[in-house]
């Protein structure tokens, strides 16, 4: 805590220790409010008790990171080959992607983002929780019970990133690491009042994160401010020889994070007003289109129709590549392997295995991507996703790139999610429902491009101040463009 | 694109080509929540894609790194995470005769 009592954003955490803080005490308290966070809104799957402190004392003070307590969603994986100076750091265990399948999986290896973020001086105090294998938008779908929202605990954080958002809107940990497939990180971030930013598709290596939709699937931030978004990012970014996806490219995002966007334009679909906006959403998007306005910005309507058809497109690509990621779960070299009666051979060893192991909405989404890629439907189903993908990104980038009859754009507006935080149970037993929560945010995974979510004003409902969230998406690899109107919007507040 | 319909027995035809085994209420249940889903993706036959190329995924660098031997991770480690081994290799259950067609 900082004297005036608000949780210390990483940027002070990191100065304090530079000036001489004692970092494993930051570590120490970390670890107790994880402790209560799992306990209280089973936020986090696995603490690191002993080994965060222990880190933190030796670790070096001159660094962008320095002593930050970090959180880790439980698909990207801790090994114990997590060396510093040669020495282990003893951090390994579980990385369940909150399934039963991989229940008591420990990877032999570390993701690179895990690296580079010890590597700029953060401390990591734990795995959060999430909705198993990435696939829900509430957090309810993890094998080890619902996550719960610290704002209001009757409802849902959002997902499936949903222990690394309750973690940091709990003031647990100033930042967490996320995954994003369709929404999985900015949703959630919505939800809780919290910045969320999915990189461009390429921006951030995914060697270690366990694959759901590889073709959309990018890690990033979940974090208070952009400030904080930028300096994970800048940790994060950049080639990974194990990540063929991976781009050569500079971040840099907190260098030039202050420095406005001259002669703002930003483009506002006609698809992204009313429509399926509660009215709270609907005046606040207003409001922050206002705010927009008022610092000198151009604001463009534009018409992008196929924003409407972006969850059915999601809906038949993710399925179709989880349904042949997951086939690895097969109860032969790792995870879950069942119990067979004598008689039974590999055939049952697969099914029995699968059938265990993976949860409700996890076979129900292969099932749906086995379909959608069975003989005599592939053409229908897949392939017309592939082209309404492609169709989607050509009618986004002519946004972007303007014509004769309208200006270039820097971004697009939208709010991140139709409506605030709902509450438990209140979706899971409609599927089709909880998918068009994703409404917003599918859009920039199909596309590749990179989007994030900043808090705009609340809703009031029953009282109570609930947060929404406001989508900013730009071009490939304009994420540094978009950080910076992110911190405009921010510092307009 | 075709209404779609699902029966129990497509389900659980599909549902054996993934390898999985649904109880007859999760097979009913399946239909039922596949089949909302199926009818709403019919909105894509709407849309006018005709002349467009599919897009499987974003433009990447793509470089090729230089085909060099390097560490790799412990077969130990690996053999260590399957549920069973023998001798250096991962053990399954019988494969022929009886375990056939897996």
């Amino acid at each position: 805590m900082s004297p005036t009592g608000a949780p210390m954003c990483a940027r002070e955490i990191a100065g304090a220790v530079r000036g001489g803080a004692d970092a494993a005490m930051i570590a120490r308290g970390a670890v107790e409010r994880s402790e209560a966070a799992k306990r209280l809104l089973n936020a986090f799957l696995d603490v690191f008790a002993e080994r965060a402190p222990e880190h933190a004392r030796g670790t070096a003070r001159d660094l962008p990171l320095a002593g930050v307590p970090v959180a880790v969603k439980d698909n990207i994986c801790v090994g114990p080959d997590l060396r510093e100076q040669g020495d282990a750091l003893g951090y390994g265990g579980r990385t369940t992607c909150g399934s039963r399948m991989l229940e008591n999986y420990r990877s032999p290896f570390t993701a690179t983002v895990v690296r580079r973020l010890i590597d700029a001086g953060a401390v990591l105090v734990g795995k959060t929780n999430m909705d198993e294998f990435g696939m829900g938008s509430s957090g309810e779908n993890s094998a080890f019970g619902p996550t719960r929202n610290p704002i209001d605990e009757v409802r849902v954080p959002g997902g499936s990133s949903s222990g690394s958002a309750a973690a940091v809107a709990a003031g647990v940990c100033p930042v967490a690491l996320g995954s994003d497939t369709g929404g999985s990180i900015r949703q959630p971030a919505a939800f809780c009042g919290l910045v969320g930013v999915k990189p461009t598709y390429g921006r951030v290596s995914r060697y270690g994160l366990v694959a759901y939709a590889s073709s959309l699937d990018q890690i990033g931030p979940i974090a208070r401010n952009v400030t904080d978004a930028a300096l994970v990012l800048d940790a994060i970014c950049g080639h990974d020889p194990h990540d063929a996806t991976s781009a050569r490219r500079e971040a840099g995002f907190v260098r030039d994070l202050e420095r406005p966007v001259e002669n703002l334009t930003l483009a506002v679909p006609r698809q992204a007003r009313g429509g399926a906006n509660t009215p709270a959403v609907e005046r606040s998007f207003g409001a922050a289109l206002e705010r927009f306005r008022a610092m000198g910005a151009r604001i463009v309507d534009v018409d992008l129709p196929l924003l409407e058809d972006a969850v059915a497109a999601y809906y038949i690509i993710a399925p179709a590549e989880a349904s042949s990621n997951l086939a690895r779960y097969d109860g032969v070299r790792y995870g879950r392997r069942a119990a067979l009666k004598p008689g039974e051979g590999l055939r049952e060893l697969y099914v029995r295995s699968r059938s265990e192991g993976l949860g409700a909405e996890v076979r129900r989404r292969i099932i749906l991507g086995t379909h959608v890629l069975s003989a005599g439907y592939h053409d229908a189903y897949y392939t017309t996703a592939l082209k309404v993908r492609r169709a989607l990104r050509d009618s986004i980038e002519a946004v972007f790139s303007g014509d004769s009859a309208r200006p270039a754009c820097h971004a697009i507006l939208t709010p991140t999610t139709p409506g605030a935080a709902f509450k438990l149970g209140e979706k899971s037993a409609d599927p089709m429902a909880l998918y068009l929560e994703d409404v917003y945010t599918v859009t920039a995974n199909l596309a590749g491009l990179p989007a994030m979510s900043v808090p705009m004003a609340p809703a009031v409902i029953d009282g109570r101040e609930l947060p929404l969230g406001l989508q900013i998406m730009a071009p490939a690899f304009e994420d540094g463009v978009m950080l910076r109107i992110a911190r405009m919007f921010e510092e307009s507040a | 694109m075709r209404a779609d319909g699902l029966s129990i027995e497509d389900v659980r035809r599909i549902a054996h080509l993934a390898r999985l085994e649904l109880t007859d209420a999760e097979l009913a249940d399946a239909r039922v929540k596949l089949g909302a889903v199926m009818a709403y993706m019919e909105r894509l036959s709407r849309v006018d894609v005709e002349r467009v190329a599919p897009f499987a995924h974003a433009p990447t660098e793509g470089a090729m790194r230089e085909d060099v031997a390097g560490p790799t991770l412990p077969t130990a480690a690996l053999l260590g995470m399957a549920p069973e081994s023998w001798e250096g290799f991962v053990r399954v259950p019988k494969v022929l005769g009886d375990g056939g067609g897996a």
